[in-house]
């Protein structure tokens, strides 16, 4: 009898033991799976951008302006040059902001209630959508001025180019260790002079680093451009015209039944694409290289 | 630190040193704020003025930064005005929307918008999971830094991009290899058939709830990923010495340990999910209907509408219910990330606490 229970127990110890080992492996199975699953959509997507957009490439889409529909020639020139000059003003304009505010969130206000309130608002709306970025722009900007220009576009990326910048520069800063600082302020170093020359230089490449994903960032936005620099079939010779831009210009040609213009679309795809996963990847080995801290 | 100068047996003095040393680290930068630092007057260099304008240019960026959000309200409600003048709250449950009668309601758009984001979540949280699991537990050491950023890649693709690859790659393929089939397999079923009907077009709920699912993975993966590595090396070790598996040790220590954590990264997500606009815009194909159930019918959502119309709308109610839209958008999107701030920021301080 006893020897039959202790059998029997034996019995049931290996089943679970098997049991439990099976659960695991499926489980573990299924991560393999999903790791698949992530890498299968992203690899699809760059597989058909180049696919597609290679196709479209040619010396052209870098020289000739956006064509009318079933137009022989054409290219993508004003639009790239669009995007160009209104990211770049946008980062100039939002950059400075951007790291004034970090600097302020980890030098100035790391425990009163303005520095923690304005991380939490800035971590809000580091996530808020877009779209609603371009629609803020349109009623303080667009509609009191009565029109659409490439100055109301460079103000909306800016606005999405400061939480970018106020989130890694104050992760960045707050990695300095604080013997540093303690340091420059016994050699009675004043305090601007710490942070923009120790602290700040310290944390140059993360700052850095933060830019450069906020560029990348603001270079794939079509949301805030939509209603505030519109577009532009033509070159736009000042600021306060409408100006087209790359990711609207694809939104404009993508959805139009005509051939030329969806194969520009698909050009322009492939560049902002691969301008911007070149961007974000120079931006990672930047900070590995130099995070030391 | 002090840990270090008590047990060490030093003097008293290396003592006093050294709690005062752990202070100013567990507090931060605490030396500047007893700051009695004033310069001595011999000291040639900089003016002290420098130091106020600076301190003032940064207060002033952090404050234009709280400005801002209330900018963005304020500006939304006085824009959509009229049309809470005009509807109240009503505009949330009615579906009509007539530019040319002038008569609007919101109810398509916001059941767009959520129905495409709770589809997107339903894929997007296992996989996600999944993936943080496999970098934080399984992969080997020198895959786990090219595989976290193939995945953050993911999110650096920008929207524009997957809106035309899912209008004109993976539309068509949906439809080929799961519509179709669907409505073969499902026909003749009663009730389960209304979900599948409609014409093998590709655009609708079910696409842009995929391509938002694939959106929104990098995001909820990686704060999952984050909240995993804090989870202390002694309780898992301690689970794995009494003959765990790994999916006991995650299931029952890590998961139950990081919960708010979790919970946070999938609210995040679905912030994300409702605020996408381009590539929802591609794919939802921008129609305003409630009639049908199915998930290959097109649809609306709140952000397709706006990027859609709102160029084009007349300065008048029109324009003022989009703004409407846009208002109650950012006021979803402001609920939903704010509660993953403060789950998070739950998760750091039960970690603070504990360790």
């Amino acid at each position: 009898m006893s020897l039959s229970a202790a059998a029997e127990l034996q019995m049931s110890r290996i089943a679970m033991h098997k049991r439990r080992k099976a659960t695991n492996a499926v489980a573990l199975m299924a991560c393999v799976c999903a790791m698949a699953f992530g890498l299968f959509w992203l690899g699809w997507i760059l597989i058909e951008t180049i696919h597609l957009g290679v196709g479209g490439l040619n010396l052209a889409v870098f020289t000739e302006m956006t064509p009318p529909p079933m137009a022989e020639t054409g290219g993508l020139l004003n639009a790239i040059a669009g995007s160009l000059v209104m990211v770049a003003l946008a980062t100039l304009l939002g950059t400075p902001i951007g790291v004034l505010a970090g600097i302020y969130l980890v030098e100035y206000g790391q425990k009163t209630w303005l520095g923690e309130l304005t991380r939490f608002i800035n971590d809000i709306l580091l996530s808020a959508p877009s779209i609603v970025v371009g629609l803020f722009i349109y009623a303080a900007v667009v509609a009191p001025s009565k029109h659409f220009s490439a100055y109301a576009g460079i103000l909306a990326l800016s606005l999405i180019v400061i939480p970018v910048v106020i989130r890694t520069t104050e992760n960045m800063l707050s990695l300095i260790p604080g013997a540093l600082r303690e340091a420059a302020y016994a050699l009675g170093t004043p305090k601007w002079k710490v942070i923009l020359s120790i602290t700040l230089k310290s944390a140059r490449a993360g700052v850095i680093t933060g830019i450069l994903l906020a560029v990348a960032r603001i270079s794939g936005e079509t949301a805030p451009l939509l209603f505030t620099a519109l577009s532009n079939q033509f070159w736009s010779s000042s600021l306060s015209e409408p100006t087209a831009s790359l990711p609207v210009t694809i939104f404009k040609f993508a959805l139009s039944p005509y051939e030329n213009w969806q194969k520009l679309a698909w050009a322009g795809v492939f560049i902002i694409t691969f301008g911007v996963l070149m961007l974000n990847i120079a931006a990672r080995f930047l900070f590995g290289n130099k995070n030391k801290y | 630190m002090s840990f270090l100068g008590s047990s060490g047996g030093r003097d008293s003095w290396g003592e006093i040193v050294s709690s005062v040393m752990s202070d100013h680290h567990a507090e931060g930068f605490s030396l500047e704020r007893r700051e009695p630092m004033q310069r001595p007057p011999s000291m040639k260099g900089s003016p002290v003025w420098i130091d106020k304008v600076f301190s003032c240019l940064a207060h002033g960026a952090a404050i234009l930064t709280l400005l801002l959000l209330f900018a963005i309200i304020g500006s939304l409600v006085i824009g959509a005005w009229p049309a809470i003048a005009e509807y109240g709250l009503s505009f949330l449950w009615h579906s009509e929307w007539d530019p040319v009668q002038n008569k609007f309601g919101g109810l398509v758009m916001i059941y767009g918008t959520v129905i495409t984001s709770v589809i997107a979540l339903v894929i997007a949280v296992p996989v996600s999971f999944g993936i943080a699991l496999f970098l934080t537990e399984l992969s080997p050491g020198w895959l786990r830094r090219p595989l976290g950023i193939a995945i953050e890649l993911l999110a650096a693709v920008p929207s524009i991009v997957y809106g035309m690859w899912g209008l004109l790659v993976f539309s068509p393929v949906l439809v080929k290899y799961v519509q179709l089939p669907l409505q073969g397999l499902l026909g003749d079923v009663p009730y389960l058939r209304v979900l599948v009907a409609g014409s093998p077009v590709g655009i609708g709920i079910l696409s842009a709830g995929i391509i938002l699912a694939i959106m929104i993975i990098p995001f909820i993966a990686s704060v999952m990923r984050d909240v995993f590595e804090v989870t202390p090396p002694m309780l898992k070790e301690s689970a794995y010495a009494l003959g765990s598996t790994t999916w006991e040790v995650v299931s029952k220590v890590v998961l139950p340990f990081t919960k708010t954590g979790v919970v946070g990264g999938i609210m995040l997500g679905l912030g994300r999910a409702i605020g996408e606009t381009m590539a929802v815009t591609f794919v939802i194909g921008n129609f305003n209907q409630l009639n049908s159930l199915s998930l290959f019918e097109a649809a609306n959502s709140i952000t397709s509408a706006l990027a859609n119309e709102f160029a084009e709308a007349d300065p008048g109610l029109h324009q003022a219910s989009l703004m409407y839209l846009g208002l109650v958008l950012f006021l979803i999107t402001f609920i939903v990330l704010a509660m993953s701030k403060l789950m998070l920021n739950r998760l750091r301080k039960n970690e603070g606490g504990k360790s």
